[in-house]
Parts: C-alpha cells; structure tokens; sequence
C-alpha cells in the first residue's frame, strides 16, 4: 500500500451531480474530465515522488494546488486549484490579495521547487511570488510582512519582510515562467526566470513556509507547477549538486581518532550480526580470521538456528515444541510471545505449512511453500510492500527492532520511558482506516466485538475444500534433518487449499482456532486487555471468512515474508533470556541513523533528503 | 646516445655531495650480470619513488644514459627494458630540472621508439613516462610532431588499453598548442579515435579525451563542424558534453565540457540559441565564476564566458541576470584580500599569483557583457568601484590586466550616458591619453578606439582632451602601417572635427599636413578613405570654415574629390565624396571651384542620372546649393547650368519614385522660379 494512493482524487459522486437529469452528456464530460485529472495526478504523484523521495506524505504533505481556504477574498482559484486570478478592484495596495498553497514546505525535501507562469500580466503586472508562514496576513503581497518573502514583477525587486524591495532580477511579464526553490539545507531561496536562475534571493529562511503568489490588478492570472509539468528550470540538476555535497560531507566526516579502533568496531558488529542470526559457520569463521571471541556457546548459536529455521519453514508447532524443550521456562514467563507463536501457527495451519496439519495432509512437507533460506538483509523490496500491518512487530527494516531505541538506549524491556515513546514516534505509522476501503470495512464487520464462533464459517469452508488426500495421513516424523537439506519453493505451486486440502486437517485447525480464542479469552483476564493481541486474532481468524484466503484482502498474513518478525521476535527474547542484546548492534546502529533522518526531517534538517540509509546498504 | 654516457669530468665533481649508496645503485647498472642488472633498476626503483633528492642524485651520477641504453637494447630482457621505463618514469616526476636532464638526455625519441614493441606493460611504462615529460612546461611541445610517423601509432595505441588511453590523450591534450597542432592531430583521425573514451569507465580516460576536444576545437572551424556530428554509442556529442556538465560531476570535467561548447558555438557549429548553450553552458559558466570554486577555475570560467557570448545580445543579456553574475565579478577585484595578508602567509601567495588574472578575466566578461546592451552596461558602471577599478587597472603593471581594462572601457563608451555621466566624473580620458603614449599595438588599438568615443561631440571629456595635445597623437596614428590604427586616429580626429571650432579645424589641418590627408585618400583600406572623408566633410561645414580651407586647399581638393569620382570605388565612398562637394557648394568663394570646373559639373550631371538613389540624392544636393537664390551671383549660376541642361533633369527628378530626391529636385526648381 503506497501512501501517495490515499491523496488521489476521489471518485466523483455522480448521484449528487446536479446535472444528473441533463444526461449521459454530463455524465461523459466529468468522467474524461476526472481521466484527465488522474492523468495529471499520476505525472504528479510520479514526479514528487521521484524529486522528494525522503518525504513522508502522511507526515508532511506536499503542497499539490492552492488553497481556497487560504487565501484573501480578491482572488480566484480555478483549474483544480492552479490557476489564479484577481479579482479585486485594483486601485491602491490595500487592494493586494495572496493565496497560499494547500500545505507547507517539509524540510525532507532538502531542496524544494515550484513555478508560476504569467498567463496575464493584467493592468499594472504587480504580482508577487514567494513564501509565506502560516497565518501571515493575506490581504497583502508576498514580501511585505514579517515571514513572507517575495519577487515582484513589476520591478524585478525582491521583498523580505519588508515594504521596500531591494534590488534583485530583472521584471517579469506575461509569458514568463518564475522559479522559486527553497533550500532547506542551508535555508536559502532562489528564483529562476524561463529556466535561468537568478541567484540567491533571501537567507536564513524560517521553516515551514508555504508557496504564495500575490496579485494587485486586475486581468492578472498565475498558473502554478507544483509539479504536474515537466519544469522549466533544470532543478534536479541543482538536486544532484547538493546531493554530492552532502554525501561528501557524509563520506568525509571523521571517524575513530585512534589507528585500528573504526575497523575493530566494524568487525565487532559484523561479528555479532551473523552470531545474532545464527549463521555459525559463517560466524565462527569471521572470528577466528578477525581474532575476536564470540560471546555465545556455539552449541546455543547451533539451537537459535535450528528454531529459526523451522519458524521460517512455517513449522511452528515444531518451533514452539523445540523452544519449550531448549527453553523450558521462555514462553511460561512469556505468555503474549507464546500467544503472538501460535497465531502464527494457526495461520500456517490455514496455509497447510504447519506440521501438525501437514501430518494430516496428503502433501510431502518438502513441496509446501518453504521459506527460501535464511532471514534478509536489512531492506527487501518485498518487506517494503508489507508495511500495513502494525508498527510494533513488523518493523520493517530490522526484524524485532523497537522504535524506543532511538535514542540508543538498548533498554532489555520492551517498553521505555513514555518520554523517549513520544519523541520518537515509530517510522511507520499505522495505515488509515479505510486504507483498503470495502474490503477492510467487511472484515471488521466479521470478526469485531462478537466473540468470534470459527464454527460459523466451518461450513463454508469445507465447501470449498476437497474431501481426499487423507491417504497420506501417515505419521511421518518430520526431523530437522529434512528440513534443512531441502528448501526448494514449490515451482507448480499448484491450486493453494486450505490446510493443505485435508478434511482432519481443517478439522484440527478449527480445534486449534478454539484453544487459542480460549487462551485469549485466559490472557485477558489474566492480563486485562492487549490490543495488539486482538487485533492480531481478529487478522488471523479472518482469513477464515473468504474462499480462497491468499487472495484475499487479508491474504498477507500467509506470505512467508511475515514469518520474519515473528522469528526474529522469538530470537530476539531467547537471546534476552541468555543477557544478551534482543537486536544486533549493526541493526541497532542502521535504526538509530533511520531514526535521526526522520528526526532530521521533523525538526527542519534538510540534508536528511539526500542521505538515505538505504544509499549505504548495497 | 652512447655519447652522453659517461662524462666523467661532471661525475667526478659532484662525488663529494652525492652519497655513497645513490653511487651504488648506478654501478649496478653496469653490471656483467644481466639478473644484477635487473636486480638493481628495480631496487633503484623502490630507491626513487617519492625522493626528490635521491632522482637528482642518481641524475647527477649519469645514471639516466645508462637505464636509456638498456632500455633500447635489443638484446636486454623485456622485464628489464621495462623496469628501465618504469625508473625513468619515476625520474620524471622529480622537479622541472629532473625534467630538463631527461630530454637533454634524448629520452623522448627513445620512448617513442619504444612505442613500437609489441608488449603492451612495456608500451604502457613508455607511455607513462612519455607523459609525465610531455605535459611538464619545460619540454618543447614540437618534439611529439617531429618524426611524423608518431602520431599515428599512437592512435593506433588508443585501442590497446585504458592506460595506453588515459596517457596518450593526456598527452595530446598538454601538446595541442597551434593550429597546425590541431590539423596534424585531426588528419590523423584524433576525433573518431577519441570521441568513443568520452565514455569509457575510467574517470580518468574520459577527462582527458574530454580534454583533448576542448584543445582541438579551441578556435578550430573545421573540428568543431566535424564534433556536431560525431555519435558516441548512438548519441550526439553535444549531448555528452551536456551530461559532463552536471552538476555533480567533478568541477574540471563541467568546466572543460563548457569549453568544448562553447567552442563549438564560437564556430558556428552550434546556434548560439541551442538549449545545450542557453541552457546548459551559459549557467555552467556563470557557476564557475562564483566565489565557491578555486581562483583558476573562476579565471577560466569568466574568459570562456567572454568568449561564448561576445557576439551575442542575447547571450549577454541573459548572463546579466543570472546568479548576479555582474556583482559576482565585482569580488574578483578583491584579492588579495585583507584577510589572507594577515592570516596566511601561503594563502596571500597564492592570491597575488591569482590577482592579475582574475582582474583582467573579469574586465574582459564586463567588456563582452556591456558590448551592445545599454542596460546591462548601466548595471556595470553602478557595480561597486567599477570606474574607478577600470581607471587603476588602466595603469597595471601587467600589460594583460591594461589590455582588458581598456577593453571593457571600450565597451562601456558605447553609452552615450556613460559618456556623459560616469566617463566624465572619473576623468578616465586622463589614463587613456597616457596609455596611448606607449603601449604595444593591441593595447593601442583598443585605447584609440575608446578614445573615438570620448571625442564625441556630445560627450564632456572632449574639451579636456583637446587641451592635452590630442592632436598631434591622433595624427601620428595615421601614419601607423596597422591599418586599424590609422582608422581609429583619422575616426577619432574625425568626431574631433565635428561642429568644432574654427581654431581646431585649422589646427587639425594644420597637424595633419595636406600630404597625408591626400595620402588617407588613397588609402587601401576602405574604411581608412570612409573617416578620411568624414573628417573633410567635417571640416567642410559652415560657410566661413568651407571658405577659408577651400580658399588654402581648394585645388588638391578638388583634385582629390575628381580622383575618387572617377576610380573604383563603392557607392558610400562616391555618396560622401559628392556630399564634400555638396558642402564645397554651400561656400561663398568655395562655390566657383565648382562652377568654373565643368568636368565636375558634368561629374554631377552625371550622378544625379545614377541608378543609385543616394548618389542621385548627393548630386542633387549639390546643385541645389549651386542655385541657391539669396546668394551673390546666383543668376549668373542658374543660367550656366540651365544652359548645361540640368533644369532638364531636374525636371525629370520632380517624378522621382523616391520621395526625399523628388523634394530635393523641387525645391531645386523652385529656385528657378522665384
């Protein structure tokens, strides 16, 4: 789910059209009417995405249109909001009128830009274009109060704040197409006349400012580009300058004052990576050829990775089974963890993954969905499409990693000071209600307050599902060893059946499903209410109420993908119960530096636009 | 090569200083052995690298001859031979008198030599080497165009390897210096040998192939004509220059890119309205001349800016507001600022070895900026100090910082407002004249033609020049053999001549002589002739002022406008001859010189039936003048050429097409008739 999506325009509402009775005439030309407007959003979204790409469009919306709340009465807005026009009398400056555009500028830009082109210059051309804080009087031109900055056309001044201009560019006139980019790294703005910067207009520039254009006469009109057009002025070439200075800057900041100490701390982190995810060999070899000691039993390294990787083979009622035998007093102490493993593994039974359904169906373990291998880097394309869920167990960058390490304190508890909590919001927010518009409503209606009876769908279910494949009900030990030699996917990945097509199979689910509602029931007034916890039930028991789940809106769950919060969750509280650090450092340091750039883009940092993390994880 | 070998007498002198190990390593190479041999270059080798005094010591002990001797027998091992290279490589890259020995030592024929063996590490150690002497400033740059056969092997050596590239278009960028340079590299194929590295993936090799278009193309129509349609992997050339000019590339490369452009446009391969100028070169330039990138950087970016947009308006117009460039110059004047005096000792080193360049860099962007644009040049003169920088840069030491000043001073006097205004409140005639005193010919030329502008009538400074004996330089000027001196000292008396006074047309007449007067008109060039007639048709104005130098003059005169009417001469030299003598005709006395020479009247008879408007306009004049009414003697006048048959044709130019000769034939008439 992409967030740009929600800003899209809505669906015109074609049984409150008043021209309804007129005909399909109507009809036709706000349809191509709202085709075109898509077209235009879609170069847009495109656009903005591609020049701004650290902004947040849920955190700080870009500005996309003027808008008509904000502006003084004398003007006109018309062409979805880009077209400005006076309509004032015109006769003194007291008859000046501005309009700011929807949103301020967010300092994740690093460098922001927008045009205006002069449709007419009307009368006396005094138009005015710039920035302005919220709140600035509107019944003015740009420039000439506290906070608002402008050029005018009319004699090429520029107006900081002030009623007399100084001396900046050349006038403009209809026809011409004006720049105006902010900098946000160093506060700057320059303006640019047909593709031509005219160099620096104003310094020390406050934060959030918004685009302003102001007129004084009448016939004059401004279009604005806030990007639904190509540009005239080259910016993203002005983009790659400061992009290049700042990863300069980055590239040359200095480290480690002491010989050896930097590259003594890389291989500590790397070190401690690959122990934190088990990779043992690998681990044991990096030490010995880095000279460092590993801090964990490798017979207890061996342990986590064989848990890891049935949890992420989909075996969970192995996993849990095998973390009891290994851990016996793990998930005792830790109810909702044991809770979180076996809503996973009720969802693995739907899938027909988890052992105890595959025991039942006909299907060799082998050539069920597997995880393809070991846990991912840091970034998956795939893991980015998966951000919807909730903010805590699925942080996506770095499985099992805390929004409330931000700061750095690597806390053994879960939770920080509510401090800490509110300065550092976790990076993804959780989706708006409505995200998946009818689908979601339908779900909630199915599983919300009535406690749910999985009886009631049963039916349903077993409709759909074939009656056969009880023949390889044989109990077949599953051993590790199998697990573990093969981890092809299934190419044919043919027609997907609840819990693998078998009728016991389902039958075990459904009895699966109660213990847990049971066991909710039990948490909860052991525990009083877990939100989390419900909402987790609610999403896993709702897989039940469609056809064919893994195409359904709440299908998500049963991609392998989510398997990895779960086990990295599970290693993080094993490796806990040993004292040792829930995430590895490297995770730890690549989330503190994600964290200070969103931190950087919410206190007005601009040079967080160009130093993505991701840039430095190949 | 063996004669250099060995010189004992210089070996034994030095001994003392030399030390006893650095004599060591050369007695090595002298080895029997052939492995010792081997053995000791390239413990030599290890010995040099990044010791100055070590390579001078091991020059000094000769040891240069010997690794040359063994690099070009045949009879070492390709191992050797090349670890000779390597070392005298090394040796290169001492200091320039490291240099100097090395060529002394012949070693560029013997690398190039070298060149023809077929063992590309051996190849590449020659070439690195050759490059390391090429692009030093102490080697003649002729010796890579003395064996013509050099030239194309190394293009032939283009294709082995991204070393053998990035050394051999280094070398060609350092050694294209001439015209003749360019044409030997392009017959030989330099640009489709090059154009295919603008994008090889070493940073290296396209900065340098880069470099080599920049060199070939600086001034060249033919290469320049040739680039536009080169394609490099099916794109125009222009656009990877265009891509080289992005902002984050390395600053050399944009600027370099910016070059090649800007050459290209200059001749004529490129429209000066091309995006790839408008857009792209023209800011990338103006980019490089500000205060954030290095003092050469900004020097070279204000004169290729000069140079690009020098022909065009718009051009100009548009640099003039971009990025304050106009007021971005004005801090080129400020080096070496008061602030490195104090702090830096190195850094104040550095500013004054800058301060002279970037001084006349930026005259010479103002010069290009103001030439045609009034505006633009009112922008300039209201920078900061501007007159008074251009007034002391008048009077630099350095010929280049005068020559530039007095070029953007040129400019500027375009204005007949800074003429009026700015030019006179800093008395900038002052160091003009004594920049005229003495002063090579390039810098006379540009001060005469400033000063053509301070004599106008108009402008305040004319008097005050006057006073200063102006005249006698003017006239020394005409007798200069640069025929753009003369034009600018017969112009400038010219202006000086028109509406003066009485006392200094006498004056200049006077200072001139009859003889050389009468030698301007028949000056070979035209435009020379052009202001010769200006200046006596200037002189030539009120009655009193025709009378009296036609009453001293009146026969070479006449000689003089007979001699012109009747050669071959284009229709603006014959249409201001006949307009002298229209003026002539306006005199009291001066008029009978017309009147008793019949061969004239005919003359004008003859070209007031021309095909020519103008000259039937001029004719017309004259005779209109001739039969003037009011005057002594008119009727006498108006009989004679009624007799002659003008009225005739006066008559028949009252139907005239055109309306300013059909006025002029009846006011004519009407004299006739009163």
């Amino acid at each position: 789910m992409d967030s740009v999506e929600l800003c899209g325009p809505a669906v015109p509402d074609f049984s409150t059209h008043p021209g309804l009775a007129a005909g399909v005439a109507v009809l036709q030309l706000a349809a191509s009417r709202y085709l075109a407007l898509s077209e235009q959003e879609k170069e847009l979204n495109q656009r903005l995405r591609s020049l701004y790409p650290a902004v947040s469009d849920q955190e700080t919306p870009l500005p996309r249109s003027w808008s008509p709340k904000d502006k003084f009465s004398y003007i006109g807005l018309s062409q979805n909001n880009l077209r400005v026009h006076y309509k004032g009398h015109g006769k003194t400056p007291k008859d000046a009128a501005s309009v700011r555009a929807t949103h301020s500028i967010p300092a994740a830009c690093g460098v922001y830009y927008f045009e205006v082109k002069i449709i007419s210059k009307g009368r006396d051309g005094y138009m005015g274009i710039g920035l302005s804080a919220q709140g600035v009087n509107m019944n003015r031109l740009p420039g000439w109060d506290k906070h608002s900055y402008g050029y005018h056309g009319d004699d090429g001044h520029s107006f900081c704040s002030s009623g007399t201009g100084q001396p900046y560019g050349p006038t403009f006139t209809t026809g011409d197409v004006i720049g105006c980019c902010v900098n946000l790294i160093n506060n700057t703005c320059f303006y640019t006349k047909n593709g031509h910067s005219l160099g620096i207009a104003f310094t020390d520039l406050p934060p959030n400012l918004y685009p302003t254009v102001g007129l004084q006469t009448p016939g004059e009109v401004v279009d604005a580009n806030f990007g639904q057009h190509p540009f005239v002025f080259d910016i993203e070439d002005y983009m790659r300058e400061w992009r290049t200075k700042i990863q300069a800057q980055i590239d040359c900041f200095p480290i480690g004052e002491r010989e050896g100490e930097w590259q003594a701390m890389i291989q500590k982190m790397v070190a401690s990576y690959l122990v934190h995810h088990s990779y043992c060999a690998t681990a044991e070899a990096f030490a010995k050829s880095t000279d460092q000691a590993v801090h964990e039993e490798l017979a207890s390294i061996k342990n986590r990775q064989k848990i890891q990787k049935l949890v992420l083979s989909g075996r969970m009622g192995e996993a849990i089974e095998t973390t009891q035998q290994l851990y016996p007093s793990l998930l005792e102490r830790n109810s909702d963890l044991l809770f979180m493993l076996k809503v996973r593994q009720f969802i693995e039974m739907v899938n027909g993954t988890d052992s105890e359904v595959r025991c039942l169906g006909g299907r060799s373990p082998k050539s069920q969905d597997s995880y393809p291998g070991s846990p991912r880097l840091f970034n998956s394309p795939v893991h980015k499409a998966s951000n919807v869920i909730t903010d805590h167990l699925c942080f996506p960058l770095f499985p099992g990693f805390d929004s409330n390490y931000c700061n750095g304190v690597s806390s053994s508890k879960g939770h920080t000071s509510a401090h800490s909590h509110k300065s550092c919001p976790p990076t993804i927010p959780s989706p708006e209600p409505g995200v998946l518009n009818g689908s979601r409503g339908q779900q909630t209606n199915v599983s919300a307050e009535v406690e749910m009876e999985v009886d009631h769908f049963s039916n349903g279910v077993s409709e759909s599902s074939s009656n056969g494949f009880l023949n390889g009900s044989s109990t077949h030990g599953i051993d590790l060893e199998e697990c573990d030699a093969d981890m092809e996917v299934d190419s044919a990945q043919s027609k997907r059946q609840l819990c693998g097509g078998s009728q016991a199979a389902i039958e075990r689910m459904i009895q699966f499903g109660r213990e847990l509602q049971s066991m909710s029931e039990h948490l909860r007034r052991e525990r009083g209410k877990n939100s989390a916890n419900k909402k987790m039930l609610k999403d896993a028991f709702s897989l039940l109420a469609y056809s064919d789940p893994w195409n359904s809106p709440v299908g998500y769950q049963l991609d392998s993908i989510q398997r990895e919060p779960v086990c990295s969750t599970l290693n993080s509280a094993i490796l806990e119960t040993h004292n040792l650090p829930k995430q590895p450092p490297l995770a730890l340091a690549v989330g503190q530096a994600a964290q200070c750039l969103s931190l950087m883009a919410r206190t007005g940092s601009g040079s967080c636009a160009f130093a993505s993390v991701d840039d430095y994880l190949h | 090569m063996m004669a250099c070998l060995l010189e004992a007498p210089l070996r034994i002198s030095v001994l003392s200083e030399v030390t006893a190990t650095s004599r060591h390593y050369v007695d090595r190479l002298f080895d029997a052995d052939p492995q010792n041999v081997l053995q000791g270059v390239i413990d030599m080798k290890n010995a040099v690298i990044g010791n100055n005094k070590q390579k001078a010591n091991l020059i000094v002990l000769g040891a240069v001859p010997r690794l040359l001797y063994l690099l070009q027998q045949s009879s070492s091992s390709l191992e050797l031979r090349t670890e000779c290279a390597v070392v005298l490589g090394s040796l290169a890259m001492g200091t320039e008198n490291n240099i100097k020995s090395l060529v002394d030592c012949h070693i560029i024929p013997a690398l190039l030599q070298g060149l023809l063996c077929s063992d590309l590490i051996f190849i590449e150690a020659c070439l690195r080497c050759l490059r390391t002497v090429f692009i030093s400033p102490v080697t003649p740059v002729q010796l890579l165009y003395t064996d013509p056969t050099v030239i194309p092997h190394l293009m032939s050596l283009l294709s082995r390897s991204r070393h053998t590239q990035e050394y051999i278009t280094q070398i060609f960028a350092h050694c294209c210096k001439t015209p003749e340079h360019q044409t030997v590299l392009f017959n030989h194929g330099a640009i489709q040998n090059i154009a295919p590295l603008l994008i090889s993936p070493s940073d290296k090799v396209r900065m340098q192939a880069l470099k080599c278009f920049s060199v070939l193309a600086y001034e060249n129509t033919q290469v320049s004509m040739t680039l536009v349609n080169v394609l490099v992997d099916g794109e125009q050339l222009s656009q990877v220059f265009v891509r080289m000019m992005q902002r984050d590339k390395p600053i050399e490369m944009q600027l370099t890119a910016a070059k090649c452009l800007t050459y290209m446009c200059r001749a004529g391969a490129i429209r000066t309205d091309d995006n790839c100028i408008v857009l792209k070169t023209l800011p990338c330039l103006v980019r490089m001349c500000s205060k954030e990138r290095l003092l050469e950087e900004r020097v070279e970016g204000a004169e290729t800016l000069a140079y690009l947009m020098e022909p065009d308006v718009e051009l100009q117009r548009i640099a003039s507001v971009t990025d304050h460039l106009v007021s971005m110059l004005a801090d080129y004047f400020k080096y070496p600022s008061s602030v490195s005096a104090i702090t830096d000792i190195k850094r104040l080193d550095h500013d004054l070895k800058h301060a002279h360049e970037l001084r006349q860099a930026a005259f010479k962007l103002y010069a290009s900026l103001g030439s045609n644009d009034e505006d633009i040049r009112k922008k300039i003169t209201e920078t900061e100090n501007m007159m008074d920088r251009i007034v002391s840069g008048l009077s630099e030491s350095s010929i280049k910082v005068r020559l530039a000043a007095v070029r953007c001073l040129h400019s500027l006097s375009r204005s007949v407002q800074q003429l009026r205004t700015s030019f006179h409140d800093h008395a900038v005639w002052k160091p003009l004249m004594k920049l005229l005193q003495n002063a090579p010919d390039e810098v006379l030329v540009m001060a005469s033609s400033t000063l053509c502008n301070l004599l106008l009538e108009f402008s305040p400074s004319k008097e005050p020049i006057l006073d200063s004996g102006v005249i006698e330089l003017l006239c020394s000027l005409t007798q200069s053999d640069s025929p753009a001196l003369r034009v600018n000292g017969i112009w400038a008396l010219m202006n000086m001549a028109f509406q003066a006074d009485q006392k200094v047309k006498v004056e200049i007449v006077r200072a001139l002589g009859t003889e050389q007067l009468f030698r301007l008109l028949s000056d070979p060039d035209t435009n020379v002739l052009m202001k010769t007639l200006g200046l006596l048709r200037n002189l030539l104005s009120t009655r009193p002022h025709i009378d009296q130098i036609m009453s001293s003059h009146g026969k070479q005169i006449m000689q003089a406008v007979t001699l012109i009417l009747e050669g071959e001469h284009s229709i603006e030299v014959k249409e201001q001859t006949l307009c002298i003598l229209a003026n002539i005709a306006d005199g009291n006395t001066a008029k009978e010189l017309i009147m008793t020479n019949d061969d004239m009247l005919q003359k004008i008879k003859y070209y007031m039936g021309h095909s020519n408007v103008k000259l039937q306009l001029a004719a017309t004049f004259c005779i209109s003048n001739l039969i003037w009414n009011e005057e002594d003697g008119s009727q006498e006048r108006q009989d004679k050429l009624k007799d002659m048959g003008f009225v005739d044709i006066l008559h028949k130019l009252t139907q005239a097409s055109d309306p300013n000769l059909c006025d002029r034939a009846k006011t004519a008439m009407q004299q006739y008739l009163a």
